[in-house]
Order: structure tokens, then C-alpha cells, then sequence
């Protein structure tokens, strides 16, 4: 279970999350949508712990355990997975590698034993398989020269092989075509289950019909305004964030 | 055996202080004092039971050397060195080293646990010294194992025809060979650090592939434990007949000590038509402390002539080590169709300079060349890539394809690039790449954010960056050298 309460954090001077209170029980998938700049990718890199942002205030806890004293591996380890809204390339480094190093330093932090080469090439084939991608994936440089659609299904393969407890998915919708994202819509939604929990964030309800939340949040200027059923997600759709955020103002 | 050990003890005996200008050749240790005169190079040779004719060659390199300077148009910068205060022949390496692995850098302690050295041969590469009468049991033994070894490979080799042995072994048996190449490509005056090397080198390998063989093994093991006795001037000459093809490897991923700052090594390749050289280095002197205090100074002239039509030398490096590298393995391409390759990679961490690179000299019809270089720069360091690719008038066709990229980590190092290009030839076709690049932020978030430590997201960059390079090592080379790459930059980011 994710819990955040009264989450404080800021870039530099500038205060971005104003007081986040958050609970994901474990299980549920719950979406964040929100105008741009209301905190959305912010909320998402201090969950993962990316260096540069600066918690003032509050706490953040995944089964119990305070994520915000966590290394980034650390919290790779206990579960926390954070697809990414721009993948990064990293020249030269094979899919496959890149991913069977990931999968095996979490497997050793967690004092599991690690999967060999072979082991690791049928998990991860019978992965692709699922998700109907091609096998040349995984021979390929870690997103080099991928279309921003293929950036956004490795991160859903990597999902996959990577078995998180809880999935962060920044955007990962945006760019898509209506294909690839019930790709991504598949792959989540393949994951879900009683110890799979996400926190999916995105401008558009259009995801939302394919990954159905459990919750909707509504987020501005650093704060949930709104929380609600699946219905939240159409109600913005048909009426935009304008009357919700000048309701809560 | 008995003589090597009677070496060893009479190199822990000895001390400084006995020698007197005007040595007398009959003193029965083999040590010379500080400094260089023809006296010294007299004995050396002579120690070596020379021909005249070698002597004579060396005296000319040593005259041709007092005429010449310490070339400076290299990015380093250092102490000026006294080539008076150093010993040119059998230097008592034990004298000034640590007395036991308490004394060592810790680092470099550190390095040999993460390379997975075994302990008992730790205090070997850090250099200590063993208490008075105690024989060094595991040096011993490890040579002589490895001496047994060597055997039984050099009677495979020789059953195919192949020589394979010190060249100072290679100057006595075969010694047409050696007078017909030794300098034939490296010339003795050539420069000032091959000049000084041509005048006093004590050892080094020869090999010889005869006509239409390929060397059956890669010719590794044996110069491993070679290199711990051949010392700073080392001297290497390859020759391969038509249509022979060898796989030569050098260096050691362990860092290793040496009382002895100052190496200057000359390596000499020639391939005759249809023949194939592949040379690979890995490089990983004692780079110094971290203010680069004690490291090696490695100023190395490696040169191969593609003689034949068709012949090819490629030349592959991971240059991890040294305070100082200077070093350009270079393929004068003469033979019609021959090819030259370069595959470099540097890296430089703490204080350490590189100034490295290659030459490319089209001179045969249609020849082609390739020079992929990545230089990684963390730290303090400077990595400087310095490259030519000449082509001469009769060169048609000749192609060249340079990539250099150059890859930062930190905001106090320093990468540098300097190509140069002349082409006398109009239907020359020369490409030249080059990139400058940051491990960014971002990609380091990216690997830890999927379980990876900050210290394996850099080692696994960068052995990406490198991929080019690495992937043209022989296997066994291949997955050391990666190990390598990461230990030696662990640390340098965050």
C-alpha cells in the first residue's frame, strides 16, 4: 500500500507539491489527471526518488516502509517502478543486458537468487510474446532510435519483466496512437491483480477507458482537489479542469 | 629455475653505491648504476652476450638520441625527467617498495579485491618487498608454473612453425630475422623515446609466423608473465609472412606497480601480402594516488607495416593506466589493398593525462583504414585523442573512416580532439566523426530508477559507449576489460 501524506517538495525555490495526501491500497489502480504544471511528473520523480527535488514537508511509505530515505535502486528493489514520460537512451547498452542487470541487482537486493542468461531469455520472450512485440526489442540499444511508441512499450516490457508491486506510469500515454496504447493499456492491465498496485498519470481520459481506475484524483497547483470514482475522469472530459479548479479555489 | 632464483636473491642483496664510472664488466651482479653513458649501453649488450652488429645499432640509437629533445607538442605536462637518475639494466625494483601490503595504497588494494585478484598475487602486482632471505615462494611459483606452461605451448607453436620467445632469446637463435626487421619499421633515430628505447631495451617478445600459417593459440599467457621481467624498455617485433595470421595480446586488467616511472616500449609489426596482425592491449599501469603522485609515465612507440598487398593490422587498446600515456599505434599501409584499423579506448580518472591516438599512412593503392577511438575523461584528467591519416599522391582510392567520441563525467576534466588530415590524392574519401558527451543526469536516474547502483549505471554506460571498441577484443579480453572499466570509474560520478 502507497500512503502520502501531506507531501511537501520543491525544485530549487520554487514549490511545486503543496500538500499531497494519498492513499493507493494495495490492489487498486488509481489515476492522477490534472492540468499541466499542477505537479503531476513531480509527484511521480519524488515517488522514484530522482535527484533535484527537495522534500519539505510530509511523509511517503510503500508497505510501511519510508520510501523518502530510499536510494532510487533501493525503491527499485522493494517493488516501485516509474515509467517514464521521456524514456532515456543509453547507446551502446542492449536491451537484454540492461534489463537482466536490473531484474538481477533487484533480485540480489532482495536476497532472491538471480536468473542466468537462458532463464532470463525465455521469462523475457514469453513477456514479449504477451505483449505482442517483436523480438528484435530486445537486441536493440536500450531505446536508441526507437519511435516514441516503442519507447513507451519497452517501458511497459520492462514492466512486465521487472514485476513491480507498484507501477508509476508518467504519461505514459501521451504520443501514442490508438494501437500502441492498448498495448500499454494491455500490459498494465495484465499486471493487475491483489499485489499489483499503479498510479497512472495522464491529461486524457482516453487511457482511462482501457486501464479502468479504481479512483480518480484531481490534481492542481500541488494538491488533490478532487478525488472520485471512474466517473471523475469523464466528468473532466466533458467539462475540463477549469470548473474544477476554480470549484476548489 | 636454480638461475632465476640465484637473480632474485642477488637483486635483494644488492645494494646502490657499488658502482664507479669505469665499470668494470667483470663484477658478477647484474645490476647497473643510475645513469646512461655508452658504458652502460656496452653493458648491456654485452650482459646479453650481443653480437657486434646489435651493439653497434644500439651505440647509433643512443648518439642519435643525445642530438634529439623531449617532444612537447603533446598535451601532458610533467616534472622534467633526469635520464641520469634512473637505472637502465636489471634496477633493483624491491629496493624502494613497500614492505608489506600495510604499506600499499589502499585504493589499489581496493582495486585488486574488485578485479577478484587472488590475495597471494596482490602483493606481486603492488610491488612488495619480501624481508630479507625470504624467497618470494609465490612469485617464484607463479613464474615457474607459468614458465612450464609457456613450454608446452611453445612446442605446439613450434610444431607449426611459429617463433615465439624473448626477442633477446630471438637475437641468438635466430638471428638473420631479427637484424633484417629490428628498426625496419620503428627506425632507431625514429624519435626521442624510441631512440632511448632502441639504446637501452633489455627485452620483449618476438614472434615470427611463417608463410600461409595461422598461429594456432592467441599468443597471450606467456607474455604475461614476460612482461614482469622484461622491465620499462621493452622491445616487441612481430613479423608475419604471406598469407600468416596472428592474435597477439599484451597487458594485464590487474594495476600494476613499478619502481620504474619511466616506460618507453617500442613495438614493431610487419605483414606481409595476405597476412593478418591483430594486436590488443590493455593497458593499466599504476595510474598514481589520487593527485597522481607515483604513477607511471608510459611514452610507447608501437608501429606496424602492411608491407603486403592485402595484409591488414588491426591494433586494439584499453588504456586504463599510467599518470602519463603517450601513445599512438600507428599502420603505414603499403602494400595495394591493405587495411589499418584502430579501436582506442582511454580513460583517464584523478590527475591522469592521455595523449593518444594513431597514424594512418596511405600509401598502396585502395587502401582503407578505420580509427574508432572513445575517450573517457573523469576527474581532474586530461584525454586528449591526437590522430593523422595521411595520404600519399599514389594512394587512389584510399579510404579512411574516424570516429572519435569523447565522453565527460564530472565538471572538471578535460576532452580533447586533434585530427589531422592531409590528403595528396583527390580520389581519397576521408570521413571524420566526432562527439562530445555527458553521462547525463537522466540516464543515470534511468538505470537506478530499474534496480541499478549508481556505480553500475556508470560502468554500464560506459561500456556502451565503448561497445565499438570492446567488441574487437579477443573474448576472454573482452569481459576483463569491461570489469576494468567500471572499477576504474567507480566513484568518479556523485
Amino acid at each position: 500500500m502507497l500512503e502520502i501524506k501531506g507531501l511537501e517538495a520543491s525544485i530549487g525555490d520554487k514549490q511545486i507539491l503543496r500538500g499531497i495526501d494519498l492513499v493507493v491500497p494495495q490492489g487498486e489502480v488509481h489515476a492522477i489527471m490534472g492540468p499541466n504544471g499542477s505537479g503531476k511528473s513531480t509527484l511521480s520523480y519524488v515517488l522514484s526518488g530522482r535527484p533535484g527535488y527537495e522534500v519539505t514537508a510530509g511523509s511517503a511509505t510503500f508497505d510501511g516502509k519510508d520510501l523518502l530515505e530510499m536510494e532510487p535502486e533501493e525503491r527499485a528493489a522493494l517493488g516501485v517502478f516509474l515509467a517514464f514520460q521521456y524514456p532515456v537512451e543509453l547507446p551502446g547498452v542492449g536491451n537484454a543486458n540492461f534489463l537482466r542487470t536490473a531484474l538481477n541487482a533487484q533480485k540480489r537486493a532482495r536476497g532472491e537468487p538471480e536468473l542466468d542468461a537462458p532463464g532470463f531469455l525465455k521469462l523475457a520472450r514469453a513477456e514479449m510474446k504477451r505483449l505482442s512485440m517483436p523480438d528484435d526489442m530486445l537486441k536493440r540499444n536500450v531505446n536508441v532510435g526507437f519511435s516514441g511508441g516503442e519507447k513507451k512499450r519497452n517501458e511497459v516490457l520492462q514492466m512486465a519483466i521487472l514485476k513491480p508491486k507498484l507501477a508509476i506510469l508518467d504519461e505514459t500515454d501521451s504520443g501514442l496512437d490508438i494501437d500502441a496504447l492498448k498495448i500499454v493499456a494491455d500490459g498494465v492491465n495484465s499486471q493487475r491483480g491483489p499485489n499489483f498496485s499503479a498510479v497512472v498519470i495522464t491529461h486524457y481520459q482516453r487511457l482511462l477507458e482501457h486501464i479502468v481506475p479504481d479512483r480518480v484524483h484531481v490534481l492542481s497547483a500541488g494538491r488533490i482537489i478532487r478525488s472520485g470514482g471512474p466517473e471523475l475522469a469523464l466528468e473532466l472530459e466533458a467539462n475540463g479542469y477549469a470548473g474544477i479548479v476554480a470549484e476548489a479555489a | 629455475m636454480a638461475a632465476d632464483v640465484e637473480t632474485l636473491d642477488t637483486v635483494q642483496s644488492v645494494t646502490e653505491g657499488g658502482y664507479k664510472w669505469g665499470f668494470s664488466t667483470d663484477i658478477e651482479m647484474d645490476l647497473a648504476p643510475k645513469g646512461l653513458n655508452e658504458d652502460i649501453i656496452r653493458l648491456i649488450s654485452e650482459r646479453k652476450n650481443e653480437p657486434a652488429w646489435l651493439l653497434e645499432w644500439r651505440l647509433k640509437a643512443y648518439a642519435a638520441w643525445l642530438k634529439m629533445e623531449e617532444p612537447e607538442w603533446a598535451m601532458i605536462h610533467h616534472e622534467p625527467i633526469d635520464y641520469q637518475d634512473l637505472h637502465y639494466y636489471a634496477a633493483p625494483k624491491k629496493k624502494n617498495g613497500p614492505k608489506s601490503l600495510d604499506e600499499v595504497d589502499p585504493e589499489l588494494l581496493a582495486m585488486y579485491e574488485k578485479l577478484g585478484i587472488p590475495l597471494k598475487e596482490r602483493a606481486i602486482l603492488a610491488g612488495v618487498e619480501l624481508p630479507e632471505g625470504e624467497r618470494p615462494q609465490v612469485a617464484v611459483d607463479a613464474v615457474f608454473d607459468s614458465v612450464s606452461v609457456a613450454t608446452t605451448f611453445r612446442e605446439t607453436l613450434s610444431k607449426s612453425g611459429v617463433i615465439f620467445c624473448p626477442i633477446s632469446e630471438a637475437v641468438h637463435d635466430h638471428p638473420e630475422l631479427v637484424q633484417k626487421y629490428l628498426g625496419s619499421v620503428v627506425p632507431a633515430g625514429d624519435n626521442y623515446f624510441a631512440a632511448l628505447n632502441s639504446a637501452v631495451f633489455t627485452d620483449g617478445s618476438f614472434v615470427f609466423i611463417p608463410k600461409g600459417v595461422r598461429c594456432p593459440m592467441e599468443l597471450s599467457t606467456y607474455f604475461r608473465i614476460n612482461a614482469r621481467n622484461t622491465g620499462q624498455f621493452e622491445r616487441t617485433l612481430i613479423i608475419v609472412e604471406d598469407g600468416g595470421h596472428v592474435s597477439y595480446l599484451e597487458g594485464c586488467t590487474a594495476p600494476q606497480r613499478d619502481e620504474n616511472q619511466l616506460h618507453a616500449a617500442v613495438v614493431e609489426l610487419v605483414a606481409m601480402e595476405d597476412s593478418t596482425i591483430k594486436y590488443s592491449t590493455v593497458q593499466n599501469w599504476y595510474p598514481g594516488d589520487a593527485n597522481g603522485k607515483g604513477g607511471i609515465y608510459n611514452f610507447v612507440t608501437k608501429r606496424g607495416a602492411c608491407r603486403g598487398a592485402r595484409s591488414k593490422i588491426s591494433w586494439t587498446q584499453v588504456e586504463t593506466g599510467s599518470a602519463i600515456t603517450w601513445k599512438y599505434p600507428s599502420c603505414i599501409l603499403q602494400g595495394d589493398d591493405s587495411v589499418g584499423e584502430f579501436y582506442s579506448v582511454a580513460v583517464t580518472t584523478n590527475m591522469q593525462q592521455a595523449d593518444t591516438g594513431t597514424k594512418m599512412i596511405h600509401i598502396g593503392k585502395r587502401t582503407r583504414s578505420t580509427i574508432v577511438s572513445k575517450g573517457i575523461s573523469a576527474g581532474r584528467s586530461n584525454n586528449t585523442y591526437r590522430g593523422l591519416v595521411r595520404v600519399l599522391p599514389k594512394a587512389d582510392g584510399a579510404r579512411n573512416f574516424t570516429q572519435c567520441d569523447s565522453l565527460l563525467i564530472g565538471d572538471q576534466c578535460g576532452a580533447h580532439t586533434v585530427p589531422y588530415i592531409e590528403s595528396r590524392n583527390a580520389t581519397a574519401k576521408l570521413e571524420h566523426e566526432a562527439t562530445t558527451s555527458k553521462i547525463s543526469d537522466d540516464q543515470l536516474f534511468y538505470c537506478r530508477s530499474r534496480g541499478l547502483s549508481q556505480e553500475d549505471a556508470v560502468g554500464m554506460i560506459v561500456n556502451g559507449f565503448c561497445r565499438d571498441v570492446l567488441k574487437e577484443l579477443p573474448m576472454e579480453f573482452a569481459v576483463e576489460a569491461q570489469k576494468l572499466l567500471a572499477v576504474s570509474l567507480e566513484g568518479s560520478v556523485g
